[in-house]
């Protein structure tokens, strides 16, 4: 567990990269998280949409954002967790999850921090941008 | 084409099981790696009593049913047409393998922008587990291209 006390605003999150998003994981993840829409694993779908090629699960790469946040504190101090997706991640992206720590603060007894989390593939594009709040007793 | 007549409107209810299994079928999807997420021994070591979900799993589950994007469909957002713009979650509780969740929906909004050329419709989800104890929320935007 990550010590509230040295932890500064500035401060950042071991980053996170993923491997590449193959069709394997887009399978995978449609099975597995449920999320059978044909848009991410029917390419010919794909096109009848109007897109060129199938592209990845906007909450897989929230998902990934998720391990950052839980690779860095226990799950039950995340407390608020919310992403805007920017763009659409193609297949064989690599995502490269980042977070910062912006605010630090107590409320109520609480001692709160406030991060700063985005998504990007390995050209730089931002896929996601989000925050989380976290919460030591 | 979306309608601000259907603010309000309430989906079906969704009622879900958390299975272990499935957790670890989602975490291999992940690439997630942390046994606790996996191993039960090691949930429990770290305080759970069983496998917990991991932050995102919790909008999965309510995908569970025969015909997940029919609610949208049924408002003038056809899964081709449709992505998602933005996810919330706010946590109170944790949620682990054993616990039936049930998740209540309605549209907290609908608006357009450029014209009325792309649509937004925003669900809010209630989840609570079988303790009637309220775990969750959770709150999506759907873009809607028109």
């Amino acid at each position: 567990m990550i010590a509230y006390d040295t932890i500064s605003p500035g401060d950042e999150l071991p980053e996170l990269v993923t491997d590449e998003i193959s069709r394997t994981t887009l399978a995978l993840y449609a099975g597995a998280s449920g999320d059978h829409n044909p848009i991410h694993i029917d390419i010919d779908f794909a096109k009848s949409a109007g897109m060129d090629d199938v592209f990845a699960h906007g909450m897989l790469s929230m998902a990934y954002l998720g391990r950052l946040l839980t690779g860095w504190v226990p799950q039950s101090a995340i407390k608020d967790f919310e992403v805007k997706f920017t763009s659409i991640t193609q297949v064989n992206s690599k995502i490269i999850c980042s977070g910062k720590v912006e605010e630090k603060f107590e409320r109520d007894g609480k001692k709160i921090l406030k991060l700063s989390v985005d998504a990007k593939d390995e050209n730089g594009n931002i896929k996601i941008i989000g925050c989380a709040e976290i919460e030591f007793d | 084409m979306l309608n601000e007549a259907d603010i309000g409107k309430k989906f079906p209810q969704v009622v879900a099981d958390v299975e272990k299994g499935r957790l670890r079928f989602f975490a291999k999807a992940i690439g997630e790696t942390d046994p606790i997420y996996t191993d039960e021994e090691a949930a429990k070591a770290a305080g759970y009593t069983s496998l917990p979900i991991p932050p995102t799993f919790i909008f999965c589950l309510k995908m569970d049913v025969p015909r997940p994007f029919e609610n949208y469909e049924n408002v003038g957002a056809p899964l081709e047409k449709i992505l998602h713009g933005k996810q919330k979650f706010q946590y109170y509780k944790s949620v682990v393998a054993g616990d039936t969740l049930t998740f209540d929906s309605y549209i907290a909004d609908i608006y357009h922008k450029k014209a009325g050329a792309m649509g937004f419709l925003v669900e809010q989800t209630k989840v609570t587990n079988q303790h009637s104890e309220h775990v969750a929320d959770m709150i999506s935007t759907l873009v809607v291209r028109q």
